[in-house]
């Protein structure tokens, strides 16, 4: 059964397992303190396909949903990625 | 003797700067708010020192081939030491930065800032096992309130003429045999003055495009050496060499940290809960609105109550320097000219640049700004752009130089190019003044409302044409969030002040020099001629007074010229007795879109190129005669 981190919801934690992209995107996730192995809180999502608000290593990082879906977490076993599907109003609850 | 703050944005550089230099620096509760660095010369212990403060940035591995100012600055200027300032509340992700910064082969010494805020969150640095751990010395600080910056910058000094560089912290043994291998290739000869063979093969090894491009533009031959031992790691770990090297460095950060920090209950308070709800997603667009008016209602309300008695003794004063000189002489043309200029600065524009200042300031140092940037990405999408944007888009209701230097927090050059262009486009604290001084105070506040309103349809407008047009993609929003925080009085005075100060010294003798040049212009009946060669664009077209030329002429200087040379030209601070409703909403109109002023097109040019700035300068024109236009008739006809 596939979950993604919508229906799983807020507050939930996660493992980066791989992120996606160029050199460019990893660095600059590197630089704010994701990178792989590391756990991250989704804090909060912004409605209408808005940002994802991620807690990693003590600081807040608001990730756009272009960026979070390159980023893939491991949920219970499960590989995910940190965007959801085109999602419903206020999904994440 | 040179010390340079270097560190990750956020830790609290600038107001350490701050402490030695007086104000100087302008802080704001945002990633990479200071966008060049500072310098200022400091009395320390009897000795003169200059004290750099760079930009934050997160790593010295760049993303572009274009260094970052800090990194720029650290490999290539000379200094004696480096304060790395850290946030202790945010330790490992700091000392990934630490890590780096070692490797710079210099005189090192950290402030371990922030102090207070890391217990708040539960977490008890040891700074000497810290020192210990990395080898440099570490002053804990809480530069906020000044705490422990005085044996900062004194271990500093002491540290500058006596210490050494501290050995940099080994990676796992493949990523140490790989640099060494790198190292060997580079042969000593490195093409980067001072700069240890071992930070440039780790660079290298990173694929960082600034290094990378240097060293192989000198050693071509190296490039195929390094992409070996790249390969070498890539095949041993299963990630591509950058990802290790900055994966292991992550892993060494993060291990000292546990090592030297201890966790308590974390203390929860008003920061908590206050961001709850303004992150939240159906309390956190609501709450933006109220915020945002609020501010509006804030500067309207003290501006507007203010004006009107600054106005009156104005009026008595003009009226009884013109009884002291004979009427129609020079003499009391240039008297006139400058009570005018004098009038116009001090009782038509600070009621509302102040109060502006001030709120912009609050929502800057609250670290308001980049919630707004999350709140409104999905909104920015949709022009094509990403919650990045807000932030120097926000800065343009200030100024649009500050905004269009802030530009570069953005990643892609699409989005910097488009930014600038829509920031050019926001009505600043200049054109606020005539938005309020001729519609709020003689229309009402909600015409100056729906200008606002107005003038965001029109950004979003040209922002979603300009997307679709431009080549480039855009690596989306990736942002941090500070801390919510109480703005500090003194530093929201001093920063209120900083803008003032430019407000006062270059703005206001221009517009008291204007003002009796238009005043002189006049009584020699040149006026007529210039306002007669624009009477095609000012009287048929846009239906206005034929005085209001000039005006218009003295607005490229300074948008506000146009409110007081308006004054001047139709010689009343009742501009509602000669000018109707309709007249004033084309006016502003007008003042609101048309070509940005001289400062902001050499930033415009400076950033663009002077093609592109050329082209938008017309744009602006053409936008501006559309809209009022538009306005003169609409207005004309539902009212």
């Amino acid at each position: 059964m596939m979950m993604t981190l919508d229906t799983v919801g807020i507050r939930r934690q996660a493992r980066v397992i791989m992120i996606d992209g160029g050199q460019r995107v990893r660095s600059h996730l590197n630089n704010l303190g994701i990178h792989i192995g590391d756990w991250l809180t989704v804090v909060q999502r912004a409605p209408f396909r808005g940002p994802v608000l991620v807690e990693v290593n003590g600081s807040r990082v608001a990730l756009g949903r272009g960026i979070a879906c390159k980023v893939q977490v491991d949920m219970d076993g499960v590989l995910e990625r940190l965007c959801g599907p085109e999602e419903r109003w206020g999904a994440g609850h | 003797m040179r010390f340079v703050l270097a560190g990750q944005p956020n830790a609290g550089k600038s107001s350490i700067f701050n402490s030695v230099a007086g104000y100087r620096s302008a802080t704001a509760n945002f990633p990479r708010s200071s966008i060049t660095y500072t310098v200022t010369k400091a009395l320390i212990a009897g000795r003169e020192v200059e004290v750099v403060d760079l930009p934050g940035a997160y790593s010295l591995t760049s993303t572009e081939a274009a260094a970052g100012p800090a990194e720029r600055y650290l490999l290539d200027q000379p200094y004696d030491l480096i304060i790395d300032v850290v946030d202790a509340s945010r330790l490992g992700r700091s000392l990934e930065m630490t890590l780096q910064l070692i490797e710079l082969g210099r005189p090192m010494i950290i402030a371990l800032n922030m102090m207070d805020e890391a217990r708040r969150r539960g977490i008890v640095v040891d700074h000497r096992a810290l020192a210990a751990e990395l080898g440099v010395p570490v002053v804990p600080t809480v530069s906020r309130l000044g705490r422990g910056l005085k044996q900062l910058f004194r271990d500093a000094l002491r540290h500058a003429v006596v210490g050494h560089a501290a050995p940099p912290l080994p990676y796992d043994l493949e990523v140490e045999e790989a640099i060494a291998t790198v190292v060997e290739g580079l042969d000593g000869e490195i093409p980067v003055l001072g700069i240890p063979s071992r930070f440039v093969a780790t660079k290298l090894l990173e694929a960082d495009p600034h290094v990378s491009e240097r060293v192989y533009r000198a050693r071509p031959e190296l490039e195929r050496h390094v992409n070996e031992v790249a390969a070498g790691l890539e095949e041993a770990h299963g990630w591509t060499a950058d990802q290790v090297v900055s994966g292991n460095r992550h892993a060494v950060a993060h291990g000292v940290e546990d090592r030297v920090v201890s966790h308590r209950e974390p203390r929860l308070g008003w920061r908590e809960w206050a961001d709850r709800l303004l992150l939240d997603e159906w309390t956190g667009g609501p709450l933006m609105l109220v915020i945002l008016g609020l501010l509006f209602w804030f500067v309207f309300g003290v501006g507007k109550r203010v004006e009107e008695p600054l106005v009156e003794a104005f009026n008595r004063i003009q009226a009884a320097v013109a009884a002291q000189f004979p009427a129609d002489s020079l003499v009391a043309t240039v008297a006139d000219g400058l009570v005018m200029g004098l009038a116009g600065g001090v009782a038509i524009v600070l009621p509302y640049l102040l109060p502006f200042l001030i709120g912009l300031a609050v929502l800057e140092d609250t670290g308001y700004l980049p919630r707004l940037a999350y709140i409104l990405d999905s909104l920015m999408h949709r022009v094509g752009l990403h919650g990045t944007s807000v932030l120097p888009l926000i800065l343009g209701y200030g100024c649009s130089v500050p905004a269009i230097m802030a530009t570069r927090i953005l990643e892609s050059e699409k989005d910097r190019r488009i930014t600038a262009v829509l920031a050019s486009f926001i009505p600043c604290s200049a054109r606020t003044v005539v938005i309020f001084g001729l519609v709020a105070a003689f229309m009402g506040p909600l015409w100056a409302l729906f200008i606002y309103l107005l003038n965001i349809v029109v950004i979003v407008v040209i922002g979603t044409f300009l997307a679709r047009r431009m080549a480039g993609t855009s690596p989306g929003l990736v942002l941090e969030i500070p801390d919510l925080s109480l703005p500090d009085l003194r530093t929201l005075a001093a920063k209120t002040w900083l803008t003032l100060k430019e407000f006062i010294t270059i703005a206001w003798p221009l517009l008291i020099a204007s003002s009796i040049v238009l005043g002189v212009l006049e009584w020699a009946e040149a006026a007529d001629d210039i306002n007669a060669l624009l009477s095609p664009l000012t009287v048929w077209v846009l239906g206005l007074p034929a005085a209001v030329g000039m005006t218009l002429i003295f607005g490229v200087l300074r948008k506000e010229l146009t409110l007081v040379m308006l004054v001047q030209a139709l010689g009343t601070t009742e501009v509602d007795a000669v000018m109707s409703s309709g007249q004033l909403m084309t006016f502003t109109l007008f003042v609101v879109f048309y070509v940005p002023c001289i400062a902001t097109i050499a930033v415009l040019a400076r950033q663009l190129g002077w093609r592109d700035t050329g082209l938008i300068a017309v744009f602006t024109v053409v936008v501006a005669v559309v809209i009022s236009v538009a306005g003169r008739f609409a207005f004309a006809l539902f009212t």
